[in-house]
């Protein structure tokens, strides 16, 4: 199926000369969840902006489900809901009334139902008629997703949509955009937490220093760049690895209590049961043990390092 | 699907800038009503008393166009720069610019809504004045002509200030330093041939002058200078502020970077 969001050779300079996109080529499938995961100043922000009509693009071509951005903007546009990062409200107008702004401003005639209908999703509902500044940061932000979503997008922008929103409220917002995602959406977001991404993306793509850098499955790429660890916990404490175990990647941690064994997942032979006899053979008796996967986090630290 | 025109957009703008006039009613309108009664009350009774009629009007009824006129000038441009200002300096504005919604379409919105406002305010300080003294207007379809022309210009120009200011200084620095001045010594409050010959040259080179005076003759059929050079001079203001609109959308000037 074609992409619902196609990016080709995207470059944007701006006036100060500062070239925040290098060339970005992307697809973006129907109704994935899509995370888009870079350091401050990788050009997150400038990406959406300029799919959104916000920037104008130096080169390259955008397309939202067929329509280009510039020949057919009022195409394109009207299938696009975004919340930016930064926390802009009309702050004089009601709950209501900013939201119910947004759907004629997107081109829908007026829908008292799908309005009450975001805003209950949204718990907003007993707010709808207080003034915006009179809400709190976390509420503030919702009524941005909910004036993004009043005139029924396709394809809905989160710009960093949980930043300083708390744990609890987090959680909920995770499950809105797992519903909306069920209801056929498409949602691109970015985010500096990864366990975000972690939780609910379909695809990752990484963007570093105006360039994408990988575009993966999030299972694929947790698989391929996952590094398992296998700590065995030591009855006796040992004071080195002993030579008879220097062929394996072994390390021991400072109180010689814990041996960790770090091995691919994507090995066939991944030699732990012939580590294990050969601890055995030696008498290292163990007490316990575990293992863990590298976090997307740690994926992501090291290729952003790697690409720096 | 989609139409060729966003109606919807442009009506969401209009209805939410007028509902703003709502909210600050007292300052969007009865705080002109009262400053120009206090000019009706000051120039019109108690000095205006003492001046002889201005070419067999009466002072006080010589005062009632250039007053409206002066008002809708100065509440267009305020109104139409800080309806276009709020947003930018809030960061709303990108909803509009991510919006289905043309150059036109925004422009039309904010400069409507305006511009209605000026209007309003124009026929309630007329209604006002009747209260003080008695006018007659010989050419009523002249008079909305040139009210409705007046507030879309400079509402239009309101517009261009208010994309190009960028703090709250600029944005009022404009209306003192050079709108209240052009209205002041556009003839609101005097024909210009009560002028020193050299400053009625001077004064013509004032746009204002030529929206008063075009003005007044639709009330008394008098006028400082020609009706259709007034009129044309409006219409080539107009026209000028109508380009700076389309270079500002083409060139994405200070909306879009």
């Amino acid at each position: 199926m074609q992409p619902i969001i196609q990016v080709r050779g995207l470059e944007k300079t701006y006036a100060t000369g500062f070239q925040a996109l290098k060339g970005i080529d992307l697809d973006i499938r129907r109704g994935e969840i899509f995370a888009l995961l870079g350091p401050n100043g990788a050009g997150k922000t400038t990406l959406i902006s300029t799919v959104c009509g916000i920037v104008n693009a130096t080169a390259g071509t955008v397309t939202v489900d067929g329509h280009d951005i510039v020949r057919d903007w009022r195409a394109a546009r009207s299938l696009i809901g975004l919340v930016p990062q930064e926390l802009t409200t009309e702050a004089f107008e009601s709950v209501w009334a900013t939201v119910s702004f947004s759907r004629g401003l997107f081109g829908k005639p007026p829908d008292p139902a799908h309005i009450e209908k975001v805003l209950k999703d949204l718990s907003l509902w007993n707010k709808k008629d207080s003034k915006v500044m009179a809400l709190s940061g976390g509420m503030k932000r919702r009524v941005m997703i909910a004036k993004a979503l009043s005139h029924e997008p396709r394809i809905l922008f989160l710009d960093e949509p949980t930043a300083g929103v708390d744990v609890e409220l987090r959680r909920g917002m995770w499950e809105m955009i797992g519903h909306l995602r069920d209801s056929g959406v498409t949602i691109i977001l970015t985010t500096h937490y990864i366990e975000e991404a972690e939780e609910m993306a379909d695809s990752i793509g990484v963007i570093s220093n105006g360039r994408i850098v990988l575009v993966e499955d999030k299972a694929a790429l947790m698989r391929k760049l996952g590094k398992r660890l296998l700590t065995l916990q030591l009855q006796n404490p040992l004071e080195s690895i002993p030579a008879e175990l220097a062929g394996y990647p072994l390390t021991l941690s400072g109180d010689g209590r814990e041996l960790v064994y770090s091995f691919d997942t994507q090995d066939d032979q991944t030699g732990i049961a012939r580590l294990l006899r050969k601890l055995g053979d030696h008498g290292i008796d163990f007490t316990n043990l575990h293992t863990e996967e590298s976090s997307l986090e740690e994926i992501f630290v090291s290729l952003v390092k790697e690409r720096a | 699907m989609t139409s060729p025109i966003n109606l919807h957009a442009v009506k969401a703008i209009y209805l939410f800038e007028l509902a703003r006039t709502w909210r600050t009613l007292f300052q969007s309108i009865a705080a002109p009503v009262i400053s120009t009664s206090l000019y009706f009350i000051v120039f019109g009774a108690a000095i205006g008393g003492r001046f002889t009629a201005v070419d067999g009007v009466s002072y006080g009824a010589f005062l009632v166009p250039g007053l409206v006129m002066m008002s809708v000038l100065t509440e267009s441009v305020s109104n139409a720069s800080f309806g276009i200002y709020m947003p930018r300096y809030s960061g709303t504005i990108y909803e509009v610019l991510s919006a289905p919604i043309s150059a036109f379409e925004t422009v039309l919105g904010y400069v409507g809504a305006a511009a209605t406002k000026s209007i309003v305010l124009g026929v309630l300080i007329l209604l006002t004045a009747r209260l003080f003294v008695d006018y007659s207007i010989q050419h009523p379809f002249w008079m909305v002509a040139f009210l409705v022309l007046t507030s879309v210009t400079f509402s239009l120009f309101g517009f261009i200030l208010g994309v190009w200011a960028d703090g709250w200084e600029k944005l009022q620095i404009v209306p003192i330093l050079v709108i209240t001045p052009l209205a002041f010594l556009g003839g609101s409050f005097y024909s210009i041939s009560m002028l020193p010959p050299l400053w009625q040259k001077i004064t013509l080179f004032n746009p204002v002058v030529y929206l008063v005076s075009g003005f007044r003759w639709s009330f008394y059929g008098q006028a400082d200078v020609p009706v259709g050079i007034s009129l044309a001079m409006t219409a080539l203001f107009l026209a000028l502020c109508l380009t700076a609109v389309w270079w500002i959308f083409r060139t994405g000037y200070k909306l879009k970077n």
